[in-house]
């Protein structure tokens, strides 16, 4: 499944409600949730925050997480 | 394989070691003697960072056997600061963010003060190329160039 | 965190370049690096390494190696635990090999003697009998169906199948019609690129000290990125509990990514434990280049379609990331970064990842980025020279702003590059005359950039001397920019600041230095911790006070009355409020951890000119400008030294840097003599130019800058040497035997 920009609905409040839900609903991307994903939301890039709040008009996309050196 | 006994001096204290025959001055500086202020970037001559004087002449100590010393005259960059005042590039080099991460800086301070002892008014390019045999992979070698230059003209004015 | 929306503030200490805390200590040889510690009763460790590309390993007979005089402990991989989790479990791997064999100087057992002689003669007698397996190390040699396989299984879900087991990841992504978008464009270039894997080249080899004990308890010494990472690591390579183990960061010599793993701790601890006593174990140069962790190579097709006017209408890129022999996530990032200065109605970017019998690659400042760029930044420049249109011109007409839809997926917010562009643009070395033989070119540049787990804990000390207890190794300089930021928000002078980096018993987990963090992260936590501090003396002066808590303010350094209605009251100095600390109430501390985000992008644009001799096929560099958005440039002189060091790195990334592996799959280069990295007589002066555009995601508005530097020199030399030769080149690096052949065919 390409990542971050197969635009998907689901129902989310926050960053887990969201990847718990895509894992449910899209069983595909299930094993990269499990590798760990990066959010990003409105631009700003967010790593692992669970309770980052999500609201119908931001723009969310998912990102492999990040590394650097 | 008995020890070889070595008297020499090192930054002008007598120094007196034993060590085998095929380990370098630099094993026997860090290993033998405490002074860790020499690094071994690669032990085969290649990156300066273990250098020091012998007898007045720049050489890499990873490349020096340590029996050769004997009887010889040795400056590291332990003694280069006179108890707590720092020889001029020193300071210069912490004033004008000359390192980074500071694991080439004792070897190209030995090898820019070996310079200006025998050039006092270097061009930058007298200075690149002395200092060739010094890799440093923090800073582009910009700020070191300036600061050596820098001292060269403190110490000119001296 | 929010940008402080304070109008304009005016800082004291932040853009100041003070003198750092550890500068005399390495200028007198007095810093103590991983290499430099002793302690009682000492053993050397040292390594015996595969001298094959694949074998599989039929048996190790350590007998004689353990009889040998002054040997106290040998180890293999049986000594290590066994991982359920499939990174552990590389890791423990790559340390000691188990089964097979993967890459020319893979570790396969280790002694640990009295004397580093003893150590080095031991090795020689243990006996590995080797099965000698076919191997592969190119990239598009490896994907083919038929290349012998490095390890089985690794594929994920995401690999189409039929495809070689070595391939193990697949990403795919973008947005917009391409074929549309190519159908609009007047030229279209499409273009195959190479370039062979690097190292990071730091100075200091990889060096520690373990010391581990029967009853599970140990400590580490160690030169790291990561104290918390090696810890980590260890605990689960060895199977003993994290808080058993106490890790000290040594000073470092270097890192740029390398050192963000392990490779010889382990195997120190395990020596330690077996013999009882504490192991040192140092890697030779040769050790370091063969076997700790290079970049990728890569091999790209570039597609970028344009209009005669310069618009960019469509553009795709295929990347093929060899990442070793451990599978790896590099062409992630490298396909993420590669379009993203622009303003794309349509691309497309595919990246695989791939094994080889090469060591595991690591990052090397920003991965997988400076190569994608490459490829990309020089497909546009040939663009730009068959469309007779000027380079900046193109970059600034599609150049990604706030507001712009990123390659990448998400929209960007306030970005700098559009004023690096414009900066480059108005400079003078962008109209300086050029000779014969000689040419220009420039690239534009981006990392990500991230934060992550942070602590930070900030004492007040009895004097009125403030110290800040911070969890991540210093290789930039960072320790001179977090007490100067300590000292902005306290409004106490920057000598009276003293910032350590503790071990891992003294502070929470800490992310690794590395994605340009350290002074966005660590800087954005002791700004918090500083704010709680002073918190806690507000109110301690408020009970002096007696007044409300919130009618006390903090100013310059002092606690003062907020407005006329709290009374008055002479302002009470930091130093007053810390000396009667335990009258009212204790000692007084703030502290702050976080997983911290919002760290803000850097963008970067570099020109260079060059020189090409047609007679040897040599570059010069004749002159090199850099411009880079730093968001606030807490300490110019270390702002300006990433930027320097960076482009060096590049520029050796560029002309002359590279892994050469002969046809039995060994390393031919393993030494600073043949893989040469710049020195200072090949290079000019390098000019910076520091823009700041904010990042609102931090109190001062800070922005990594470490890793962006790296990435613009490879294409903008290539585009400066393509024009210099009068041929366009698609390899890395541009040795003067390549560029010579170029230029006669």
């Amino acid at each position: 499944m390409a990542d971050g920009q197969e635009w998907v609905e689901v129902d989310a409040s926050n960053f887990k409600q969201l990847l718990d839900e895509l894992a449910t609903k899209h069983p595909g991307l299930a094993p990269q949730i499990k590798r760990g994903v990066s959010l990003s939301l409105d631009g700003v890039i967010y790593r692992e925050a669970w309770f980052t709040e999500i609201g119908p008009e931001n723009e969310i996309i998912l990102m492999p997480y990040m590394v650097g050196g | 394989m008995k020890m070889i006994p070595v008297e020499t001096t090192i930054n002008g204290d007598r120094t007196e070691f034993l060590c085998n025959s095929d380990e370098s001055l630099l094993d026997v500086l860090r290993d033998r003697l405490g002074l860790t202020g020499a690094k071994e970037g690669c032990g085969t001559g290649d990156c300066g960072a273990c250098s020091v004087t012998l007898n007045g002449r720049l050489v890499c100590s990873c490349l020096v056997l340590g029996v050769e010393v004997d009887g010889a005259e040795v400056e590291t960059i332990e003694g280069m600061a006179d108890g707590e005042t720092l020889h001029p590039l020193q300071r210069i080099f912490i004033e004008e963010a000359a390192l980074q991460c500071g694991i080439c800086t004792p070897g190209i301070l030995i090898a820019a003060k070996s310079l200006l002892e025998k050039n006092p008014d270097p061009t930058d390019t007298e200075v690149r190329y002395w200092l060739a045999g010094n890799l440093c992979r923090c800073t582009g070698y910009d700020k070191i160039i300036k600061a050596v230059q820098k001292a060269a003209a403190e110490m000119r004015a001296a | 965190m929010a940008l402080d929306h304070q109008a304009k503030r005016d800082f004291k200490v932040v853009g100041t370049r003070v003198a750092r805390p550890d500068g005399i200590d390495k200028v007198t040889g007095k810093a103590a690096y991983g290499a430099d510690i002793t302690a009682p009763g000492m053993l050397f460790g040292r390594i015996l390494r595969s001298p094959h590309a694949h074998a599989r390993i039929k048996s190790i007979d350590v007998s004689e190696a353990a009889k040998a005089p002054g040997v106290k402990a040998v180890v293999t991989s049986a000594d290590l635990a066994s991982p359920d989790d499939e990174y552990y479990a590389d890791i423990r791997d790559n340390c000691l090999a188990r089964e097979k064999v993967l890459y020319d100087g893979h570790a396969v057992a280790a002694v640990a003697a009295t004397s580093k002689a003893a150590a080095k003669a031991a090795i020689r007698l243990i006996k590995v009998d080797y099965e000698i397996l076919p191997h592969v190390t190119d990239v598009d040699e490896a994907m083919k169906p038929d290349a012998p396989v490095v390890q089985e299984g690794r594929a994920l879900e995401n690999v189409p199948a039929g495809m070689s087991q070595n391939v193990t990841s697949h990403f795919e992504f973008g947005h917009g019609d391409l074929d549309a978008g190519f159908a609009k464009a007047d030229k279209i270039i499409e273009r195959t690129f190479k370039t062979a894997a690097t190292h990071q080249g730091y100075i200091e080899p990889q060096a520690c000290m373990a010391s581990l004990g029967a009853d599970g308890r140990g400590e580490v010494w160690c030169c790291t990125q990561g104290q918390y990472m090696v810890r980590a690591n260890c605990a689960e390579v060895l199977g003993i509990e994290a808080s058993q183990l106490r890790v000290i960061s040594s000073e470092i010599g270097g890192g740029f990514g390398g050192k963000t793993t392990t490779f010889i701790e382990p195997v120190a601890l395990a020596l330690s434990r077996k013999s009882g006593k504490p192991v040192k174990i140092v890697m030779t140069r040769e050790e370091v280049l063969r076997a700790t962790g290079p970049t990728v190579s890569t091999s790209m097709d570039i597609k970028i379609g344009m209009t005669n006017e310069g618009r960019i209408t469509a553009a795709r890129g295929e990347l093929r990331y060899q990442g070793g022999a451990f599978p790896c996530g590099t062409v992630e990032f490298g396909a993420q970064a590669a379009f993203a200065a622009y303003d794309l109605e349509a691309v497309q970017t595919l990246g695989w990842n791939v094994m080889t019998n090469r060591p595991k690659e690591i990052a090397y400042r920003a991965p997988g980025a400076p190569t994608s760029i490459y490829a990309v930044e020089s497909v546009v420049d040939e663009l730009c020279q068959e469309l007779g249109l000027d380079p900046l011109d193109v970059r600034l007409m599609n150049a990604a702003r706030k507001g712009t839809l990123s390659a990448y997926g998400p929209t960007f917010s306030e970005i700098g590059l559009v004023a690096t562009l414009e900066a480059a643009k108005a400079h003078p070395h962008y109209n300086a005359p050029l000779g014969p033989n000689q040419g220009r070119g420039l690239s534009c540049g981006f990392w990500f950039n991230f934060g992550g787990n942070t602590c930070v804990s900030l004492n007040i000390n009895d004097d009125g001397t403030i110290g800040v207890v911070e969890g991540n190794p210093d290789i930039g300089g960072s320790r001179a920019s977090i007490s100067m930021m300590a000292a902005e928000e306290l409004g106490v002078p920057y000598d009276k600041v003293r910032t350590v980096i503790a071990d891992t018993t003294s502070l929470g987990f800490n992310d690794v230095t590395d994605g340009s963090r350290v002074t966005f992260a660590v800087g954005l936590a002791t700004i918090k911790a500083a704010r709680a501090a002073i918190q806690e003396m507000c109110k301690r002066v408020a009970k002096i006070w007696g007044i409300d808590e919130d009618a006390v303010l903090w100013e310059d350094g002092f606690a003062k009355p907020s407005g006329p209605n709290a009374g008055t009251h002479p302002p009470m100095s930091l130093a007053e409020i810390a000396a009667i600390a335990g009258n009212t109430g204790g000692p007084i501390a703030g502290h702050h951890e976080v997983n911290a985000d919002g760290a803000g992008v850097s963008f970067g644009v570099h020109l260079v000119d060059t020189e090409v001799d047609p007679e040897t096929g040599a570059t010069k560099i004749l002159r090199y400008t850099i411009f880079q958005d730093a968001g606030k440039a807490v300490h110019p002189d270390y702002v300006e030294g990433q930027m320097q060091g960076g482009a060096v790195q590049g520029i050796g990334w560029a002309l002359n840097e590279e892994y050469i592996y002969g046809e039995d799959g060994r390393l031919q280069n393993a030494g600073f003599l043949d893989y040469r990295i710049p020195v200072a007589s090949d290079l000019p002066s390098i000019e910076t130019v520091i823009l700041e555009i904010p990042n609102p995601g931090h109190p001062y508005g800070v922005r990594g800058v470490g890793e962006t530097p790296i990435v613009p020199p490879l294409a903008a030399i290539s585009n400066a040497v393509s024009r210099a030769a009068g041929v366009r080149m698609t390899e890395l690096p541009m040795s003067p035997p390549r560029l010579l052949k170029a230029m006669s065919a």
